[in-house]
């Protein structure tokens, strides 16, 4: 595995930034401008052969400057090997589609933009794809509340599907149950009298 | 005759068309009967599974891996808690390793199961799915027996499995894979040389193995094309590298050798099923580290720590090492994967889901066009598309 990914490194290396082996797979970080050479050199080298597209995804991380990775996974079935490729994006700065390379990356790249809004220059076709008809947002963005903004009913009235925004009964609540004596900061009640309280909390 | 200009005619199939599987919605443009263009439209089922996930426990997260496929649900589970083990370098113990193989391949019978016939009844005959189903309700039952649901089991668990077999259930189920193979037979016999069945499947929804490769298919429709790759031979997890079965192929890619294949996969996973109940070890289902594991109750009678431990285990939950893991079943639908990110707390920083059928259905468009519309159920029926996991 350190083989394969020496050999990538060697042969891509204005485009790879990094590649670790961790868990017994291989993660490179590649530069988000030239993952289409990465991904079409990692296609048809011979000593790489991942000529099947697994998955794209994006993930989330809102305190980085460039917030989204953009997540591919590869197969190789000749050499029966996997291979993890980020790339790291923000909400304005475009990721070119896999399309041509991969086929397979259509769904995945529409899916991924339904999702985060990364945008993917060149996709022949990036429609929504998972949520409703005019549904407006990126859910699995951090920043996107688990109970969303709008719900929606059928209008005995309007005879129709209506939607209204969400109404709670009881006001979210996300219970991390994380120990407290190993995380809470805040001051209980009664800690202030104390020695503890006016250090900044139970500790 | 003066030349007429005939326009293509679009059409919506679904969402509720009973050969839809489920909630898919279809706008085909059609040349007379010929199928110009597809394109599915998805998400109908969507539950933000992915976002729920984010927000729960390892361990309560779990559950939502059996709504995901509902016709397999324990080999769903299986691909999650292997991530999750793979992230904390837990061990399972042989038992327990010996369980998850045996629901596993019980699992890709009730699937396609319900694929065989489903697909049949799509193309016309009605008498399998009743046969078919009869099967199904005793290999739920089976799931019953061991974690008190037919469908949504929660049964494997990081670690292991949630409890052992419940006494004389090996033998219950060692009788029923002698006596499945008769109705397999009479099932089969209604269809392979069946006349219509044929001329509805075969030369249906061609493909090549390089369309396979990428279009990012796997499982069964990847085997169909001829290409031996199976996770459970190539990549093998828990004891299937101990198993002694055939990877089925198939030659032509096309609908009936999609179908072919799965009857000879529900033989292969009968004799990994006799191995399993042969072979299997005396001994814990479930890890004994009781930082992922909770006590017996029996111990948190007398034991302190035990105590400790299980209050800790289901209100907190487990913390899960900082990092990013990839790891991927061979479900009976083709490669399910779970790509996990933790960052060291008790809940799953990401969790991608990485549905089989999402690619395949990918192709529904790749794969009907030219056919007529006729084809089209059985097209999808071979893919073998379930909703749950497409839109999750």
């Amino acid at each position: 595995m350190q083989d394969i990914a020496d050999h990538i490194s060697r042969s891509l290396e204005n485009d790879v930034l990094a590649s670790t082996v961790a868990h017994g797979e291989l993660t490179i970080v590649a530069r988000a401008d030239h993952v289409l050479k990465v991904l079409t050199f990692l296609k048809d080298d011979q000593a790489c052969l991942f000529r099947q597209l697994v998955d794209v995804c994006g993930a989330d991380y809102p305190e980085r400057t460039r917030r989204f990775d953009v997540v591919y996974h590869l197969l190789s079935i000749e050499l029966n090997q996997r291979i993890r490729v980020k790339v790291e994006t923000d909400e304005d700065t475009a990721v070119p589609s896999a399309v041509d390379v991969f086929p397979a990356a259509g769904w995945f790249e529409r899916e991924a933009w339904d999702m985060y809004g990364i945008f993917f220059a060149g996709h022949p076709d990036l429609r929504r794809m998972l949520t409703d008809y005019g549904f407006k947002g990126h859910p699995l963005r951090k920043d996107f509340p688990l109970t969303g903004f709008v719900e929606c009913r059928y209008s005995e009235e309007e005879k129709r599907v209506v939607y209204e925004p969400v109404e709670l009964k009881q006001e979210f609540r996300d219970f991390d149950f994380l120990s407290p004596w190993e995380s809470a900061e805040y001051v209980l009640p009664g800690d202030e009298k104390t020695d503890a309280g006016s250090n900044g909390g139970a500790k | 005759m003066s030349e007429v200009d005939i326009k293509n005619y679009c059409l919506n199939f679904g969402p509720q068309h009973p050969a839809a599987h489920g909630v898919l919605r279809m706008v085909m443009e059609l040349d007379g009967e010929v199928i110009e263009r597809v394109d599915p439209h998805i998400g109908l089922l969507h539950r933000g599974t992915e976002k729920l996930i984010e927000h729960k426990q390892y361990l309560q997260a779990m559950p939502y891996f059996d709504r995901l496929d509902y016709v397999a649900p324990m080999n769903q589970e299986h691909a999650f808690v292997l991530a999750i083990e793979k992230l904390l370098e837990a061990e399972v113990p042989e038992r327990g390793q010996y369980i998850r193989v045996l629901y596993s391949e019980i699992g890709r019978i009730l699937n396609h199961l319900l694929n065989l016939t489903t697909h049949a009844l799509d193309v016309g005959a009605l008498t399998p799915i009743l046969w078919g189903f009869e099967e199904r309700e005793i290999l739920m039952e089976f799931y019953e027996a061991v974690c008190g649901a037919r469908l949504h089991a929660a049964y494997f668990r990081p670690g292991g499995v949630h409890q052992d077999l419940p006494p004389g259930l090996a033998e219950r189920i060692m009788a029923w894979t002698e006596t499945f193979p008769q109705t397999l037979e009479d099932m089969e016999a209604l269809l392979i040389d069946n006349r219509i069945f044929k001329q509805r499947n075969v030369d249906i929804g061609r493909i090549t193995v390089d369309d396979a490769l990428n279009w990012g298919f796997s499982g069964p429709m990847l085997r169909s094309t001829g290409v031996a790759w199976d996770l459970r031979k190539s990549q093998p997890y828990e004891v299937y590298d101990r198993m002694d079965f055939q990877v089925a192929i198939g030659t032509s890619g096309d609908c009936y050798d999609r179908f072919m294949l799965r009857l000879a996969e529900i033989r292969e996973s009968l004799k990994i099923m006799r191995q399993c109940l042969n072979e299997m070890p005396a001994g814990p289902v479930m890890s004994l580290d009781n930082k992922i594991a909770p006590p017996r109750r029996a111990d948190m009678k007398r034991s302190m720590e035990a105590l400790i431990h299980h209050f800790k285990l289901y209100t907190e939950g487990f913390k899960v090492p900082e990092g990013e893991v990839y790891a991927a079943v061979e479900a009976p639908k083709g490669e399910f994967g779970v790509y996990l990110v933790s960052d060291g707390s008790n809940r799953p920083y990401r969790c991608k889901i990485r549905a089989p059928g999402f690619a395949h259905l990918q192709a529904m468009d790749f794969m009907c066009k030219g056919h007529m519309l006729a084809d089209a159920p059985a097209v999808l029926g071979a893919m073998d598309i379930v909703f749950g996991e497409v839109d999750r």
